[in-house]
């Protein structure tokens, strides 16, 4: 790696604990900046970037992702039910254990490639959450997701219980509110950097040259299934630490993150964000997770509040226009939004990043336009 | 070992900082609470509702009865059942004078996304009270988070035993009635129409709501004498049960029981009557299917298939008494259909919320807790109803339903058969385990 | 064995919708090479159709239920019965029925204009693409549908001619008491005639022809100046159509709402793919073989050997077959494997 590329993953990586960090101060304006979608942006961030491990470098589709995610979950609430409240075990538990399970699916379903490794994975997870919703419910609590209780043993903190349930802590410190965001935060920028070596290091390389030409490389005596394999358990375990880190800012572990839905999610964010991309993931988690909570919170009160600026016919109009789009419309947007996205910017959110900093540069250097008119597609592993 | 003597330091520092503060702090601190409103001039409450989705109906339903009660408890409108409610404590001007107004959210009837929507209008809107929810998994998940966060939960549509049975938590509260009562409001009337000597087929829902159902319907039933066949559980997402109601057709069972809901319910139904069931002739008696737990919105989607069949009801637009006709009316001049049974319990529980709070003298959850906590009221529907302080579900009169045959308007679909007086669907509450948990969080 | 019999019966029911739906997505996926994951919204468009044949032959006189002053309800005749009285009432009961003929000319333009409008820009782009678009697609779909007919579902009738069960029984010799409901037998020769339909299309006319040789090999049809662009959007709106036609047939069986193609849409994949990609002849195979077996796991001596199993037993079929066929059921080399 030449020296300037290293330089410029030290900006990144600077750049990138900064914008996360003062997350509660940049998303106040947009109504984002409290303390439960603040952890959500970081934990999805978690998982899709893990996930962008494995179908950005390789191009192998995981449909079935959500069920490290539930594994995940499920670990750490049991780590809160039986060992101690402190989240250090949980996720230690619920990243090992997903690993445990990512290593078992992915070595069934890495001897397919293509749509039919697709299934395989979706297959695991749908067998995953069925199982979970019913006959496992001993285990996971079926539809109401598995919580704590009075009765919980806790065997290393028995002697701290108080009435009522305990909340999780790190050393004495509470994981809801604020400081359970930068717990998560702190874990993103980790997930972060680990992702970029990934992405820098020679391993990156050759799972982005399977993703290219899986038949030459096994050409050359190559065997691609140790280095598929470690990239799946790798992104299984980004899942699965998302997953606790889920149980662990609100413990409760539903079965409905094992369902395909769920699954389905993390692709979508991942190719909205930009696939391949390493902050494209992030931002793709961010605006469906901000959707999902913001834009189906608004209502007509709402909307005639944020209208009210207008003469009355025009606020009336402006609600009426709007209102089929939020709240319980809020699908209808997000749908529209994919297909916006995709058609116009094939690359996703990135995608459009590139074109404004090509438009930028273009404006600031009209002489030298060969750097500015790179296309985006081509910078793939690029930031 | 070195964690104890840091709390000790913790622990050290906050009394020393509290002597400093003392004048001030002591008294507010008694009355410290999450999103005290202090002097504000209004308060905001939550609802919380499935805008997606297949209860995506029954969540709109809801959002139109707490936008309702919302009106009434602020003075506008006609006031509905503000006019027959008692007591009442309620004078029409907000709750204490503070205009109360209202956020919304999306449930999707998924307890992780119903607890995001929740935090978010605890931590970000501020909100004093959450209500809603169209399923027992959400109300449960709520319930516990609402535990957690100190904000009292007025419990939606949920049905399960477990919601105020072993899941009840202090902060939560049921108006719905439960798989129990159910139970015990149908066993008289089954065994007036269908005998002594039956055999009862049940398909269940393979969830836990589901299973409390089946458990409730299965002790009531064979309280009678009636014989369980078999019970049989089918997956959530099956939308096909013919290989499920086939092997019904040579059990030699002649009651089939559904123990599903929404779209589970109308699909199961549709199917067992397109298979000929009701036509059946079993043991010398005529095939009869029940459907313990019906709502009239959901009950549309199986069209004429409901006809004659029966089940129980938490409540029914067509009820006459005050309560029920004034809360029909002002519903039905504001949108111009009657409320659904989810409305009825989620603008009751708004109203009594409001009323808890103006009767304790301020919004600090412990007070209002108390206030609802073996309150009885009358003149929202049912009856006299409690209350109940031990596991904080309410008693009153279930309505058992029967498919109408010959309705008389699109809205005519179940008829009232019997009203089952609130004594015979009583139960302990120590039957259900569980444990309340402490006042103060 | 009545019990083992009917639950074949069942299975070929299942079977024949899970076939039905999979031939059209398999037509989109397997031969154009697009991820279509607005194929449910398809199969719940064309129940829609239904709906909205029903709505539009129960137009109806409403006469006001005075008792209820409250709101406005009324009792609603519809003008059919009105006019024709008996023969008004069974024309409705043909609603079903009779929808397939807007359905028809519905779903060759719902699929033309998604073929036009949008899917022919991706056939390049990558599937993840693909994906995104159509999903996104599908949601918008089912939204619009959502803000005309509400999110319940809406119950369908069946004709009274054949409302009831077939003696089945008596038919093969088996016990008198084995019936089995007239529609869902429909069902299945409805399924069966039009997968051997969109067989003998593709195979015996040199339209078919055509087109089988444009998947095969797209570039070099296009070098012989046979404009198969067009041809695909044939093929796209005859997807539409087979998706469309099962889902006005399931109405009665399954009263659609806006998210039934959603709950399909999974399913659909799976068999697809367990029948083998570029395969048609698999993707009926495997829809008929995961709805026997769909149907046999669900009898109670199954499931109380092994709980649950019905849960899961589509998925674990497909695990299976996937493992020890790598291209599933008949699955053509190179298709959708990279």
């Amino acid at each position: 790696m030449s020296i300037q590329s290293a330089r410029k993953d030290l900006i990144l990586m600077v750049v990138f604990i900064a914008a996360v960090l003062t997350m509660p101060i940049w998303l106040a304006p947009v109504g984002a900046s409290y303390p439960d979608l603040l952890q959500k942006f970081a934990i999805f961030g978690i998982f899709a970037i893990g996930f962008n491990i494995l179908f950005g470098l390789t191009g192998y589709l995981s449909f079935g992702h959500a069920a490290f995610l539930g594994v995940g979950s499920y670990a750490a609430v049991w780590s809160f039910k039986l060992l101690t409240m402190n989240v250090i075990p949980a996720i230690i538990f619920g990243t090992v254990l997903a690993g445990i399970f990512a290593v078992l699916i992915g070595f069934v379903s890495l001897r397919r490639s293509g749509i039919y490794f697709s299934i395989l994975t979706l297959a695991f997870a749908q067998m995953s959450y069925n199982m979970a919703y019913s006959v496992l419910t001993p285990v996971t609590n079926g539809e109401t997701g598995l919580q704590l209780e009075q009765s919980d043993p806790r065997i290393f903190d028995a002697a701290a219980t108080g009435s009522g349930l305990p909340s999780t802590e790190l050393f004495g410190m509470k994981m809801s509110g604020y400081p359970g965001f930068y717990f998560c935060a702190v874990l993103l920028i980790l997930a972060f950097f680990v992702s970029l070596r990934i992405f820098r290091s020679p391993f990156g390389m050759k799972l982005a040259a399977i993703k290219s030409n899986q038949v030459r490389m096994s050409y050359t005596g190559f065997n691609t299934r140790p280095y598929l394999l470690v990239a799946f358990v790798i992104s299984g375990m980004y899942a699965g630490l998302a997953g606790s880190l889920l149980a662990a800012t609100d413990p409760l572990a539903g079965a409905e993150r094992m369902q395909w839905t769920a699954s389905g999610e993390v692709v979508l964010m991942t190719i909205l964000g930009g696939l391949g991309t390493l902050i494209g993931p992030l931002l793709g988690a961010g605006l469906i997770k901000y959707f999902e909570n913001i834009f189906s919170a608004y209502n007509e009160q709402v909307l005639h509040e944020i209208f009210s600026f207008l003469p009355q016919f025009m606020e009336n109009f402006m609600v009426f226009i709007v209102n089929p789009f939020v709240g319980e419309g809020w699908h209808l947007t997000l749908g529209a939004l994919f297909m916006i996205i995709v058609i116009f910017l094939p690359g996703g959110i990135m995608e459009g990043f590139a074109k404004i900093a090509a438009w930028f540069k273009k404006r600031g250097n009209k002489s030298d336009d060969d750097d500015a008119a790179a296309p985006a597609k081509a910078q793939t592993s690029e930031g | 070992m070195s964690d104890i003597s840091r709390r000790g330091v913790l622990k050290a520092g906050a009394i020393a900082g509290a002597a400093i503060a003392t004048p001030t702090i002591f008294a507010s601190q008694a009355q410290a609470f999450r999103n005290d409103p202090g002097s504000a001039k209004s308060i905001k409450l939550g609802f919380n509702v499935p805008q997606t989705g297949p209860y995506s109906e029954e969540g709109a339903d809801e959002l139109r009865a707490y936008k309702l009660a919302v009106k009434h408890i602020n003075g506008e409108g006609d006031g509905g059942m503000m006019n027959t409610m008692k007591p009442l404590s309620l004078k029409g001007n907000g709750i204490l004078g503070k205009k109360v107004e209202y956020v919304t959210g999306d449930t999707q009837t998924k307890s992780d996304a119903a607890r995001a929507s929740a935090k978010r209008m605890i931590e970000k809107d501020g909100v004093l009270m959450i209500t809603g929810g169209s399923s027992s998994g959400v109300a449960v998940a709520v319930q516990g988070l609402c535990q957690e966060m100190g904000t009292i939960f007025m419990a939606g549509l949920t049905h399960s035993n477990d919601t105020t049975g072993k899941d009840k938590k202090r902060y939560g509260f049921r108006h719905f009635f439960n798989a129990y009562m159910s139970g015990a409001a149908l066993a008289p009337v089954l065994e007036k129409e269908y005998g002594k000597d039956r055999r009862a087929y049940h398909l269940t829902a393979d969830y836990t709501w589901g299973w409390t159902q089946e458990e409730s319907i299965k002790n009531a039933t064979e309280a009678l004498g009636w014989q369980t066949v078999n019970t049989v559980r089918t997956p959530l997402k099956a939308s096909d049960f013919s290989s499920y109601i086939t092997p019904v057709l040579n059990s030699g069972a002649d009651v089939l029981i559904l123990n599903h809901y929404g779209k589970n319910m109308v699909d199961s139904l549709t199917q067992a009557v397109q298979f000929g069931l009701r036509d059946k002739q079993v043991n010398g008696k005529n095939f009869e299917i029940v459907v313990p737990l019906f709502s009239r919105l959901m009950a549309q989607g199986a069209g004429k298939n409901i006809q004659g069949i029966l089940g129980s009801t938490n409540w029914n637009w067509a009820l006459q008494d005050a309560g029920s006709q004034a809360f029909v009316k002002s519903f039905g001049a504001e949108y111009g259909f009657p409320p659904s049974m989810a409305a009825h319990t989620c603008y009751v529980q708004t109203l009594l919320y409001a009323d808890a709070c103006e009767r304790s003298g301020g919004f600090n959850p412990v007070g209002v807790i108390k206030a609802l906590e073996g309150h009885e009221f009358d003149g929202m529907g049912n009856g006299k109803t409690l209350y109940r302080a031990e596991d904080h579900q309410c008693f009153k009169d279930v309505l058992v339903v029967r498919g109408n045959d010959n309705p008389t308007s699109q809205f005519d679909l179940l008829k009232v058969v019997q009203e089952v007086p609130r004594a015979q669907v009583e139960y302990d509450p120590k039957i259900f385990g569980g444990e309340l948990g402490p006042y103060e969080v | 064995m009545d019990a083992i019999f009917i639950q074949i019966l069942n299975g070929l029911d299942k079977g024949a919708a899970y076939a039905l739906i999979a031939l059209g997505l398999t037509l989109a996926f397997g031969t154009l090479g697009i991820v279509n994951f607005a194929h449910g919204a398809l199969f719940m468009l064309g129940a829609f159709c239904a709906v909205s044949m029903q709505k539009l032959l129960t137009i109806s006189n409403k006469v006001r239920d005075t008792s209820i002053t409250f709101f406005e309800a009324y009792k609603e005749v519809p003008y059919l019965e009105l006019w024709w009285g008996d023969f008004g009432t069974t024309i409705i009961e043909w609603s079903v029925p009779i929808s397939i003929l807007m359905a028809i000319p519905v779903m060759i333009l719902v699929g033309i204009a998604m073929e036009r409008g949008l899917i022919r820009h991706f056939y390049k782009r990558t599937h993840a693409e693909q994906i995104l678009v159509t999903f996104g697609l599908a949601i918008v779909i089912q939204e619009v549908v959502k803000h005309f007919f509400g999110a319940n579902p809406m119950p369908q009738e069946i004709p009274g001619f054949v409302s009831g069960s077939a003696p089945v029984g008596t038919f093969f010799g088996l016990s008198d008491a084995l019936v089995y409901p007239w529609w869902r037998l429909i069902y299945f020769l409805f399924a069966a005639s039009i997968i051997g339909g969109v067989f003998m299309f593709l195979q015996y006319t040199t339209y078919g022809m055509v087109v089988r040789a444009g998947m095969a090999d797209r570039d070099t049809v296009g070098l012989l100046g046979i404009n198969i662009q067009r041809r695909f959007t044939i093929v796209f709106a005859l997807a539409a159509v087979v998706a469309g036609l099962a889902g006005v047939m399931y109405t009665p069986i399954l009263p659609p709402d806006y998210h039934m193609g959603m709950e399909f849409l999974v399913l659909s994949f799976v068999v697809v793919v367990v029948g083998g990609m570029g395969s048609l002849p698999g993707a009926v195979a495997a829809g008929f073989l995961l709805g026997i077996l769909e149907s046999f796991s669900s009898m109670n001596e199954i499931k109380s050997l092994l709980p649950g199993i019905d849960q899961i037993i589509i998925y674990l079929i497909a695990v299976v077959i996937i493992l020890v066929r790598p291209r599933g059921l008949m699955g053509r080399k190179g298709v959708m494997e990279s």
